[in-house]
């Protein structure tokens, strides 16, 4: 069952066509990749997505709605969790109130929204930090509670943007763990990176952007010797 | 067990201690001389109007530089109602409110609807105050540029009006300023206290995370206007004389919000702090020193040492001496309760 449609998604900046024509397809429950050199598109494909920013043409479909009009906090509410490139975190909260502020999306109260806040960072090894301001934490803590306020407003499918980037591969490992475990939760995964192991290692299917086109799809394996794949990497003068 | 650790929490210095403050303000108004009276009313109108201010701007990040319009729209609502229709001030005070928030609220939409935020909010917000002040000029029905002065009568709550003494005008602003700070508290600890600071840290998040932000900026500016408004119609009262000069210049939004700036940004004793430094200031300089804005020049000096020795606000010294003075104080109750 498809949970996310996007059909010929156009995004131009000025003279810049940043997305050209996409189209692709979440299947629910799967752990979906989306790589690409960097300036593919990508970040810009989820913004488009999350309602950051409004596409030129095409459709965004999700759980049989078209969502391409409406606005970042709208599609939260219909159940789209999104984490961010550069780490954003509310500087003046503590990591309790920072995940509490997610919780608020589904929660009636104040009082419920700390409760279902309390077992999330639970979940996510945060709970004896909660007291801590979050512009006090480490980069690694930094991306589990992006992780923890996101997967808070209870998702049906969560985007994650390069959510490894700046991590040792230890820390790496604990990620890629926590994010199987998101999955295991019943949420659906679409996940940039630009690290192919990782891919690799977590995801199901495999969708690699260039240049703002899709230019390969399928199972990681097979994407992993696609010709056009390893062009896009490695620039052609390797290939011959 | 809960009962008795309530009462303990009573007992405790941390309770007990403003609760003395507040009483030690009340008592001292009553023998302060007519000036100092005074100055004791401007501290507490001031603090209140920070407080306003600050929920709008402390708690949501959002610098609104025109809440003098505000201001202004209460004591002309009320003015005019008890003039025209002789309505009590009491009850102008709640339609000034009302008046404000809906001018608030275009104001908000208008401002966030675009995204104004920083220094682009900043000369909006002027400007939205300044078309206020500039109608008011010319609007003859109410007093055009004269303004309108509010009818003498004798003492009496029902009208709004003392003349014998200056009393009960203070106990008046400062049950406004409790007023405010109760409502400040609620909703620090609310659902609306989360979305506004969330607004504050960062808008991008806020909105992935469900929160729609349009919507809370313009509720902050809401809440913020109608309660600026309350302090116009005192005012009002205060001086029995009202005019687009004195109760809508830019140089009155500018004193709402220094008050907080100086004592402190979205905190809530922040406002109050700033307001009994810059009014004694104020009142002072203007007093003895009051000679072709000489005032301005010491106070504008005291606000750019507190600026530059204390950018987030006097509160820091402030606390510390506060916390100091709890930690001397002994505990009724026996025990320490933290």
């Amino acid at each position: 069952m498809r949970i996310l449609e996007v059909k010929n998604l156009t995004k131009r900046f000025g003279g810049l066509i940043a997305l050209n024509n996409v189209s692709l397809s979440v299947e629910k429950g799967e752990i979906l990749g989306l790589i690409g050199p960097n300036g593919a598109g990508k970040t810009t494909l989820f913004n488009c997505i999350t309602g950051f920013y409004r596409p030129d043409s095409g459709d965004i479909i999700f759980d049989g709605q078209n969502i391409t009009k409406l606005t970042p906090h709208d599609i939260a509410i219909r159940g789209i969790a999104r984490t961010f490139q550069a780490v954003k975190a509310f500087q003046s909260m503590t990591i309790l109130e920072s995940v509490t502020t997610g919780a608020l999306c589904r929660a009636k109260n104040l009082e419920e929204a700390k409760r279902r806040a309390v077992k999330t960072l639970e979940f996510f090894g945060l709970l004896e930090k909660k007291g801590i301001p979050t512009h006090g934490l480490t980069i690694v803590d930094q991306k589990r509670l992006g992780l923890a306020s996101a997967l808070a407003t209870e998702p049906k499918l969560l985007l994650l943007d390069e959510v490894v980037a700046g991590l040792n591969p230890v820390e790496m490992e604990e990620v890629i763990n926590l994010l199987k475990r998101i999955r295991d939760l019943g949420v659906t995964l679409f996940v940039v990176e630009h690290l192919m192991h990782l891919i690799m290692s977590i995801a199901d299917r495999v969708i690699v952007l260039h240049h703002g086109e899709k230019i390969a799809e399928g199972k990681t394996a097979e994407v992993a010797t696609d010709e056009k794949v390893i062009e896009a990497y490695l620039g052609e003068r390797f290939i011959a | 067990m809960i009962l008795t650790s309530r009462i303990d929490r009573l007992l405790s210095p941390k309770f007990y201690f403003p609760l003395i403050l507040l009483i030690a303000a009340l008592l001292l108004s009553l023998w302060l001389p007519p000036f100092l009276l005074h100055v004791a009313i401007m501290i507490v109108l001031f603090s209140y109007l920070g407080i306003a201010w600050n929920i709008l701007c402390g708690y949501t990040g959002k610098l609104g530089w025109g809440h003098a319009a505000f201001f202004g729209i209460g004591a002309y609502t009320s003015t005019a109602l008890y003039i025209f229709y002789k309505v009590s001030p009491w009850i102008g005070m709640v339609f000034g409110a009302m008046f404000a928030a809906a001018y608030g609220a275009i104001c908000g939409v208008f401002c966030f609807r675009f995204r104004l935020g920083g220094h682009y909010l900043v000369i909006a917000t002027i400007a939205l105050a300044e078309v206020v002040r500039v109608v008011f000029i010319n609007w003859a029905d109410m007093g055009g540029a004269w303004g309108l002065l509010l009818p003498v009568v004798p003492d009496s709550w029902f009208e709004f009006q003392f003349h014998t003494t200056r009393i009960p005008y203070f106990f008046i602003a400062l049950a406004l300023l409790l007023m405010v700070l109760y409502v400040e508290i609620k909703l620090v600890n609310s659902k609306l206290g989360y979305y506004f600071i969330s607004i504050k840290d960062d808008e991008g998040m806020a909105e992935s995370l469900g929160i729609n932000t349009f919507k809370y900026k313009v509720i902050a500016m809401v809440i913020s206007a109608a309660l600026t408004a309350f302090g116009g119609t005192f005012y009002a009262q205060y001086v029995l004389y009202i005019s687009p000069e004195t109760v809508m210049p830019l140089s009155l939004s500018t004193d709402i919000l220094i008050g907080a700036v100086v004592g402190g940004m979205g905190t809530i004793a922040g406002p109050i702090i700033g307001a009994v430094i810059i009014q004694l200031i104020h009142e002072f300089t203007r007093a003895y020193i009051g000679r072709a804005g000489l005032d301005y020049v010491v106070a504008g000096t005291i606000m750019v040492l507190i600026a530059l020795l204390r950018p987030h606000g006097v509160i820091e010294w402030v606390e510390r001496m506060y916390n100091k003075i709890i930690g001397l104080l002994p505990s009724i109750a026996g025990e320490e309760i933290s």
